[in-house]
């Protein structure tokens, strides 16, 4: 018996190959593939249709909301943000840049031919298309009212509605992280091509490194926490109802040591994404590289200390709750270095203001103020009096939607044409950009005023005085709604009527544009050999060196 | 000669042994995802432990202390010829090899078996939260959160050790193939370190269960 080895080299010219999206045409070529650049696509048709469904229930909410008496009933109402929240938070932020394009530019970016397990990678589609069924189940039965966050005892004692659908949907849904993230530390651990040290990785890999490690450890403990609640909720037996000797607060420490986590987990990779654009567009190397890796990491490990800043107003004690409040404010400093460093990238740059520098500004600035309303959060006098208020909820949403949504957006013009090999129409997606950016602070903006002056959260009516605000609010909405779709309608028809995009449209470093674009089936001729750092970008003499040590002039 | 198509690596690794190894190193960033998955659980119960330690002590000395001593000592015996089927593969000794896994899937069957006993006893003695609960004098309420963490715990254990046991019958299959040999083994010993982790979930068990508080 011999051991035999492939010479990649003698594989044929994948310049002469067809892409990975016309090598095989067949349904079934499709739905059982392993090529990890085929599930990225699958996966972002899954996580788009959500993304709309979830935009759907908020619509409501804002319809609802632009009047004091509201227009839904009462529990209709509260059914609509509890949907929203689960859809939003694990069907579509949680999935959104890792599953997309984590999956398919990680391989690309570390110069390998797959993630290290292309069969896991499918089943992890199939696994939150399962989970997509039940909380569709749920939504269409007539949802859940408990919020996403399932508080017990009400979610296992007193709601009404298909809480227990709903909960099974989030447990399936984290079998589905798992072996995403899984599969991310495996293939970034082992296949990196030769010369592609852990400080030439792309700031992009390794936000999509802190990402998995952070949902690695968080999500199987939210495994069994929903585990728990639907057995509770299912058989009546009260591990967390405080009748039966329970502790209704132990839900909230595990739910949170996933949750907070989970925020993290939604905007490192949209910092990855930042920080392969800014360089891209500014044309210099990124500021402060190995600080970049370091923030990365160390707000992937502080993630983790930090949960029971959601629990100040719960009952937990002051001294937890002053320990918490620090370890908080620690985060801030990382997140700080990072708003820094795209700062500083900047500057004695050669900007262009092309679709995705626009969205990516936009994240630095929206996560630059949710991060600094987060820090007023983080004190604890200041928390106690606004934590039911809309403040809050105008805090994280600058976050989960405002810088991620934006990067979200950023990486799809970025790397469309990698992916699709067409370019997308450049007025078009800036006048989008801008628009996201008004539509958003327009949405946003009123909802921390609210907040200061009281307005609680999860209420459908309110008094009149707010109604001002909430128009404006509610007509930022409706801007935001058509900002996202907009991409929807232009993207789609440069799909068929869009210029043919060249390799390297935007003239960048990483290994991702060496790839014929789009890429075929196995991305690479031959295993690239990487001998330079990434963002070797020269402002001056408008040059830049990719990883493989090829020069390029204009 | 058929069987070193099989010995091809998949296309993104660049020699078999790198597949081999990569493989073990998935299973091992798996289990530290299985640790937290069961740490939760143990998290819960030394909570509800701390809470209320004389009603889960009472609740306790009603566990069948024999049944889990007997298989501690079969699951660790498993592991033993488990190691030595990987042992055996490693040096090319296929019938030894065979016999070590036929071995290791008898004593986790023999586990499941004395399992299922207990479970029946258990049910005699009126220990099995909603469908059939007595609380005995001096549990109070709480008694009841002791078993079902007893329930949902072992019977977790169990699905993973059937995991266990269809896994490696996986192998005998793969074996037969001609697929696992000296030259590449590494599906075996993914397989060991899953068997030895689910070994490690019932070490930290088993005191938890049938020891903590009988003194």
């Amino acid at each position: 018996m011999t051991v035999t080895t492939v010479d990649r080299d003698a594989l044929p010219n994948p310049m002469d190959e067809p892409s990975f999206l016309t090598s095989e045409n067949t349904i079934a070529s499709w739905l059982f593939t392993r090529d990890h650049k085929r599930i990225a696509l699958l996966f972002f048709a899954s996580i788009t249709f959500f993304f709309f469904v979830g935009g759907l229930a908020a619509t409501l909410m804002r319809l609802n909301l632009a009047t004091p008496k509201g227009l839904l009933q009462p529990a209709v109402y509260n059914r609509m943000f509890t949907m929203h929240g689960i859809i939003m938070v694990w069907f579509f932020l949680i999935p959104s840049i890792p599953a997309t394009f984590g999956n398919f530019f990680v391989p690309l970016m570390i110069g390998a031919r797959d993630l290290a397990f292309p069969r896991v990678n499918l089943a992890s589609w199939y696994v939150f298309n399962l989970s997509g069924l039940m909380v569709l189940y749920a939504l269409i039965m007539g949802g859940a009212d408990t919020g996403w966050t399932f508080y017990t005892p009400l979610s296992t004692i007193y709601a009404n509605g298909y809480v227990l659908a709903a909960a099974l949907a989030v447990f399936v849904n984290g079998f589905s992280s798992i072996m995403t993230s899984l599969n991310f530390v495996v293939t970034i651990h082992r296949l990196r091509a030769p010369g592609m040290t852990w400080m030439r990785l792309p700031l992009f890999v390794w936000g999509i490194y802190a990402v998995s490690v952070v949902m690695l450890l968080a999500t199987p403990v939210l495994t069994m926490d929903t585990f728990l609640l639907g057995f509770s909720r299912f058989t009546g037996i009260g591990l967390f109802d405080p009748r039966h000797g329970g502790d209704p607060l132990l839900w909230q420490h595990m739910f949170w040591f996933y949750s907070h986590p989970a925020v993290y987990i939604m905007i490192l990779p949209g910092m990855g994404v930042v920080s392969e654009i800014i360089p891209c567009f500014a044309r210099r190397p990124i500021f402060g590289y190995t600080g970049m890796t370091m923030a990365l990491m160390s707000i992937a490990i502080l993630s983790f200390f930090v949960w029971a800043h959601h629990m100040f107003v719960a009952g937990i004690s002051i001294y937890s709750g002053v320990v918490f409040s620090l370890m908080t404010f620690f985060v801030a400093v990382p997140s700080a270095i990072k708003v820094f460093n795209w700062t500083v990238s900047l500057h004695k740059g050669k900007i262009t203001f092309d679709a995705p520098m626009l969205y990516a500004l936009g994240f630095v600035l929206l996560f630059t103020l949710g991060g600094l309303s987060g820090l007023m959060l983080a004190t604890l006098a200041i928390d106690v009096d606004v934590h039911g208020t809309y403040f809050v909820v105008a805090h994280f949403h600058y976050i989960m939607v405002g810088a991620t949504v934006s990067a979200f957006f950023g990486a799809l013009h970025y790397w469309w044409p990698k992916m699709t090999g067409r370019m997308y129409p450049e007025m078009w997606a800036r006048f989008a950009a801008i628009l996201t950016y008004v539509g958003f602070n327009l949405t946003f903006f009123p909802q921390f005023i609210l907040g200061y002056l009281g307005m609680p959260r999860r209420s459908y009516t309110y008094p009149e005085v707010w109604q001002t605000w909430n128009v404006l609010s509610s007509a930022g909405a409706s801007i935001l709604a058509v900002a996202y779709t907009l991409p929807l309608v232009y993207l789609g028809w440069s799909l068929f009527w869009g210029k043919k995009a060249p390799i390297n449209p935007w003239r960048a470093t990483g290994l991702e544009w060496i790839a014929a674009s789009p890429p075929p089936k196995h991305n690479f001729p031959r295993t690239p050999i990487v001998t330079q750092a990434p963002y070797r970008y020269d402002p001056e003499a408008d040059t830049f060196v990719s990883q493989e040590g090829t020069p390029y002039a204009e | 000669m058929p069987n070193s198509a099989a010995l091809v690596p998949e296309v993104q690794y660049a020699t078999i042994e790198q597949q081999g190894e990569v493989a073990q190193l998935g299973m091992w960033v798996f289990l530290v995802n299985e640790t937290l998955f069961f740490g939760a659980l143990i998290f819960t119960y030394f909570v509800y432990r701390t809470t209320y330690p004389h009603a889960f002590a009472v609740a306790g000395k009603d566990a069948v202390l024999w049944c889990g001593t007997l298989n501690s000592a079969i699951l660790l015996t498993s592991s033993l010829t488990m190691v030595l089927a990987i042992n055996a593969g490693a040096q090319d000794a296929r019938r030894a090899m065979v016999v070590w896994i036929l071995a290791t899937i008898g004593l986790g069957c023999a586990f499941l078996g004395v399992k299922g006993l207990e479970y029946y006893l258990d049910f005699q003695d009126q220990v099995v939260p909603v469908v059939d609960y007595f609380a005995k004098p001096g549990e109070g309420q709480a008694g009841e959160l002791f078993w079902v963490f007893y329930w949902i715990a072992t019977s977790l254990h169990a699905i993973h050790l059937m995991t266990g046991i269809g896994l490696l019958v996986y192998m005998l299959w793969r074996i037969r193939r001609g697929e696992i040999t000296s030259a590449y083994y590494a599906p075996l010993e993914v397989v060991g370190i899953f068997w030895s982790f689910v070994d490690t979930v019932w070490i930290f068990l088993y005191p938890c269960i049938y020891l903590v508080g009988r003194s």
